[in-house]
């Protein structure tokens, strides 16, 4: 009985190739995309693993120079003779690989690739030691005497050595960069300040702060996968719908010569787990190759932004095809719920008749819009109340699968208007028949609502971000020539001989603080025309720049006032005094919190920092010769030179490289989308014939038959990006306003961009044409013995 | 005796209330013996038919077939008496269209457990049938489809053929061979037929005829 009904439900497959393959497409399409982007993040994720593993950040706290630079060794002996528990680390780059030296010896147990218990820590330690790293960053290092010895779990772009050879190779003789606190200290040690007055202890909860970002960036990622997968799945449900709807008679048929109820939705069951598997693993496959491709993006992206180092090149991690091929399992049984339902509550003498061109209408069609108006209602209610990342993705969701959920009601609606309004006979029937063949093209209909206004949000999000970055870089890098001298005795000659060829000398100072528990950049700024005339403050009080100059006020950057709540007027304490908030200004890009207080109140706090970096302001006519007579007369050398205009397009190259995954996924959500409405026009073909025979038969030649088909096909693509601008425009909202200040701590202006929409309803329109045009041609040419078919099969 | 019908009563519920279909029908039907149920439209011929095939179920009322009582089954044991025991043809075919003609055939039996190769090459050798055997069900006549769905029906050796209009769909030259064929191999099968038919010329071939008129035998 089982060999014989598997035969009859796999042999509707073997007819119906086109429907097998949208089936597989469809779900191989949703499971790539989704387990592409999971292949990303679990490679990022697995090299964060390896940087906590192996240094130890955002896990321990760290002591380091209160100004920003090296340690001596001696304050690491004298903390230790004190009784704290700390391990040296000595951190730099060399010929662009991170060398980070550590002790075995007094390292916190799990860090660094040498574990004192189990390897030869002779060798570690004594004669050329020993190099560890990942293959491609040891050939990259230059001759060395060091053995080198390959370590896989090593963070990519790292090398791991003992901290004497590292000071060897970074020049760093007798210093130290920082140090790890072991989390288990002896009780009755004295005070830090006593010992090192020089140094302060950085909270774990700095490295926190990047992992937040970083974990945002890749809850972005993982969104936008399960987007792509949900319009996959719209496929996958059309395909099963329609291929459920097909057997309908076929069913009734098996349970009438026998086969019991149960054993046919088990076998029914069995059919689709075999194909999920199959096109899971097809999918899965696909996956990994997108992932390749857009892996050496992410991580530039991760790279450039928040500084962590991600493999360039992935790996097939077993959890993540697994949970491919689950995804696909999953995806299919969601897609394929709702007609296993009614084939188990359809009575065996139900009508054979296939329901696929159905209007939706009656109790269905008020149950769905009841559905679409209490999600669309929730949307609008988290909009004005939603806060932090989950209230910010719900908000998503519900206006998402509520205005999918609106659309073929709207559609309906609209076509019966245009029904009601027609004139001649013909233009009657084309919108009844469009009408009629709404809800076979719902579904598809919805995936590129959702992917268009995917398009049109993220577009938009990512274009006010650029503009406001843009504008931003304008603000913050002021000065045509930014220089940087290698020690102090350079910085004064470089004063010395700038002063005299330069409008303003503006140094660059900074220090580490606390504020409110949240680790703080100080700039001290030199307050003049550049400041006043340049910045642009999200909030101030009158005249800000007046208040920081005459010493009672400070600014401070978004990131801070949101995170900390602090508001105008507000006091900020920094080195036992208090500052009033006089300004908040948008700082894009940066994780921490920024204060920037007037030079000389900086100064007198900070005493110790002394400005080797210096922005100078000139015509830019004049900066060319400029940078030759540092160079020459001051001995600067060429690499601590930076003009503007190069920062700023580093900058731009690194913003527009940050979101170039965004855009691959994009247009890949476009393409499904295209795809879902092909495969629909396909499969609805052969049962449209019953509709267009008889207008066929009156007297419509084929090929106006197929025009008519195409012109459909475009005008409903036109309705559905007419109600998916708004809806990108409310996703692009939420997003900047919602989503972005809970992820990023930063709110961002909103700007349109019309012709940007232009362009993508355009392009949407193409893809529809193009999707409708093989189906039309199909129809222009069915043989009219194919036609006939539909009146003889009426006897 | 194959069949014994006792009692039988069915209602439906509609959106203008209750209405009573068979109202306490008894009926017999003995092995090979052949049966015309005759009756109006909506007399209760085809409810009649579907409860003693065991696609419905009675309110009230006994139907014994082959000495098991068809309204004590559930829904498994009435879809098991399906396979093997009655056959019931369609006046709609009903064939798998994604099935070859030898596979539809076949397709009864292989369900039932009870396949017999030679047996379905005969069935389709006498259904003229030979030549369209690697054909799928729309590359067929409609009277060439409803042989195969005859030749279905009796690939297992079914005890009792319950025919629905088999060939209310053909046209008269066309429905009189495919009856003659039908008669034929249930003869030899020593099956019983019990045939709903609105034609008194059909029903005139059999060897007893019942009239149904309002849900009551007439």
């Amino acid at each position: 009985m089982t060999r014989a009904t598997l035969q009859a439900l796999l042999s509707h497959w073997i007819r119906n190739p086109l429907q097998l393959f949208t089936l597989l497409a469809g779900l191989a399409l949703a499971t790539a995309l989704w387990s592409g982007v999971q292949a990303i993040n679990a490679e990022a994720a697995a090299s964060y693993d390896a940087a906590a593993a192996t240094l130890g950040e955002g896990t321990y706290d760290q002591i380091v120079a209160r100004d920003g630079g090296s340690i001596p060794q001696e304050t690491y002996v004298a903390l230790r003779r004190a009784g704290w528990l700390v391990s040296p680390v000595v951190e730099g780059r060399l010929s662009g690989v991170r060398i980070v030296g550590l002790d075995p010896l007094t390292a916190p147990g799990g860090l660094g690739p040498v574990d004192p218990v189990d390897t030869d820590i002779a060798a570690f330690l004594s004669g050329a030691g020993q190099i560890f790293g990942q293959a491609e960053v040891l050939a990259g290092l230059a001759e060395l005497d060091a053995q080198r010895i390959e370590a896989p779990d090593v963070a990519p772009g790292t090398a791991i050595t003992d901290i004497g050879l590292a000071q060897g190779l970074l020049g760093l003789d007798g210093q130290v960069t920082r140090m790890i606190v072991s989390p288990e200290q002896p009780l009755g040690r004295p005070d830090l300040a006593q010992v090192a007055p020089d140094v302060t202890v950085q909270a774990a909860q700095a490295g926190s702060d990047l992992g937040r970002l970083t974990d945002s960036f890749h809850l972005n990622l993982t969104a936008f996968g399960l987007l792509s997968f949900a319009v996959g799945i719209f496929i996958v449900n059309g395909a099963i719908g329609l291929a459920f709807e097909q057997r309908r008679p076929v069913v009734r048929t098996l349970r009438a010569l026998g086969l019991p109820l149960r054993r046919l939705m088990a076998l029914m069951a069995l059919e689709l787990t075999a194909m999920a598997l199959i096109a899971g693993t097809l999918g899965v496959a696909l996956g990994y190759v997108i992932a390749s491709l857009l892996l050496p993006d992410v991580a530039a992206t991760l790279g450039g932004l928040y500084g962590q180092s991600v493999s360039g090149t992935l790996q097939l991690r077993p959890a993540w095809w697994l949970s491919g091929l689950a995804v696909a399992l999953l995806g299919t049984g969601l897609a394929a719920a709702a007609a296993f339902w009614r084939l188990a509550r359809m009575p065996l003498l139900a009508s054979g008749q296939r329901r696929a061109l159905t209007v939706v209408a009656g109790r269905a069609a008020w149950v769905q819009g009841a559905v679409a108006l209490v999600l669309l209602a929730v949307a609008g209610l988290l909009a004005l109340t939603a806060n932090g990342l989950v209230a910010g993705f719900a908000l998503l969701g519900t206006l998402l699968i509520g205005a999918a959920l609106a659309l073929p009601l709207i559609l309906d609606r609209v076509l019966a208007l245009a029904e009601g309004a027609a004139r001649s006979l013909r233009a009657q029937w084309f919108w009844a028949d469009t009408r009629q063949q709404l809800p076979g093209l719902s579904l598809a209909l919805a995936a590129l609502l959702l992917a268009m206004a995917a398009n049109v949000g993220v577009s938009t999000m990512v274009s006010s971000f650029r503009l406001t970055f843009s504008g931003f870089l304008d603000q913050r890098l002021a000065s045509e020539l930014y220089v940087t001298a290698e020690d102090e005795a350079q910085a004064e000659a470089l004063v010395a001989f700038a002063a005299p060829r330069t409008r303003a000398i503006l140094p660059i100072q900074s220090a580490e603080a606390q504020v409110r528990d949240l680790p703080t950049e100080v700039l001290g700024a030199r307050i003049g025309p550049t400041y006043v005339d340049n910045w642009t403050f999200l909030a101030s009080v009158p005249d800000p720049w007046a208040r920081i100059a005459e010493g009672s006020g400070v600014a401070i950057n978004e990131q801070l006032s949101r995170r900390t709540g602090l508001d105008l007027g507000d006091a900020v304490q920094l080195q036992g005094r208090s500052f009033t908030v006089a300004g908040i200004y948008g700082d894009y890009g940066n994780p921490i919190g920024q204060a920037i207080l007037t030079e000389p109140v900086f100064a007198g706090l900070y005493p110790q920092v002394t400005p080797l970096q210096f922005g100078l302001r000139l015509d830019l006519e004049d900066v060319a010769a400029l940078r030759a007579a540092l160079t020459r007369e001051v001995g600067i050398s060429e690499g601590n030179l930076i003009d503007q205009a190069g920062i700023k397009q580093f900058s731009l190259d690194v913003f527009d490289r940050t979101f170039m995954v965004t855009t691959a996924l994009n247009v890949l959500t476009l393409a499904v989308a295209g795809f879902a409405i092909l495969m629909s026009l396909l499969t609805l073909a052969a049962l449209r014939l019953p509709q267009l025979a008889p207008a066929w038969a009156m007297g419509m030649t084929r090929r106006s038959l197929g025009v008519v088909e195409l012109v459909r096909a475009v005008m409903l693509a036109v309705f559905t990006a007419v109600v998916a601008l708004p809806l990108g425009l409310a996703l692009a909202w939420a997003l900047l306003a919602v989503v972005n200040v809970a992820a990023f701590g930063w709110k961002l202006p909103m700007f349109l961009f019309p012709a940007d929409y232009a362009r993508l309803g355009l392009f949407a329109l193409g893809a529809a044409a193009l999707a409708a045009l093989w189906p039309a041609w199909r129809l222009a040419r069915t043989p009219p013995a194919d036609l006939l078919k539909v009146f003889s099969n009426e006897r | 005796m194959l069949l014994s019908v006792t009692d039988l009563r069915k209602t439906y519920t509609t959106g203008d209330g209750v209405v009573t279909v068979l109202d306490g029908v008894d009926l017999s039907l003995g092995a090979g013996e052949t049966l015309a149920l005759t009756g109006e439209s909506g007399s209760g011929k085809s409810t009649l038919l579907h409860l003693v095939g065991g696609l419905d179920e009675a309110d009230a009322g006994r139907i014994l077939l082959d000495g098991q009582d068809l309204t004590a089954m559930d829904d498994v044991s009435r879809a098991g008496m399906r396979r093997g025991t009655v056959g019931v043809i369609f006046q709609q075919f009903n064939l798998i269209p994604s099935l070859r003609v030898e596979d539809n055939i076949s397709f009864q039996a292989r369900l039932a457990g009870q396949h017999d190769a030679g047996w379905c090459a005969d069935l389709a050798e006498r259904m003229g049938l030979t030549p369209q055997l690697r054909k799928y069900p729309e590359q067929l006549s409609g009277g060439q489809q409803q042989r195969v769905a005859i030749a279905r029906t009796l690939a297992p050796r079914p005890r009792l053929v319950l025919a629905d209009e088999p060939t209310g769909n053909l046209d008269e030259e066309t429905a009189a061979q495919v009856l003659a064929l039908m008669l034929e191999l249930v003869t030899d099968t020593g099956a019983g037929l019990l045939m709903v038919t609105h034609s008194h010329d059909l029903a005139a071939r059999m060897e007893r005829q019942v009239h149904l008129a309002r849900g009551r035998i007439a």
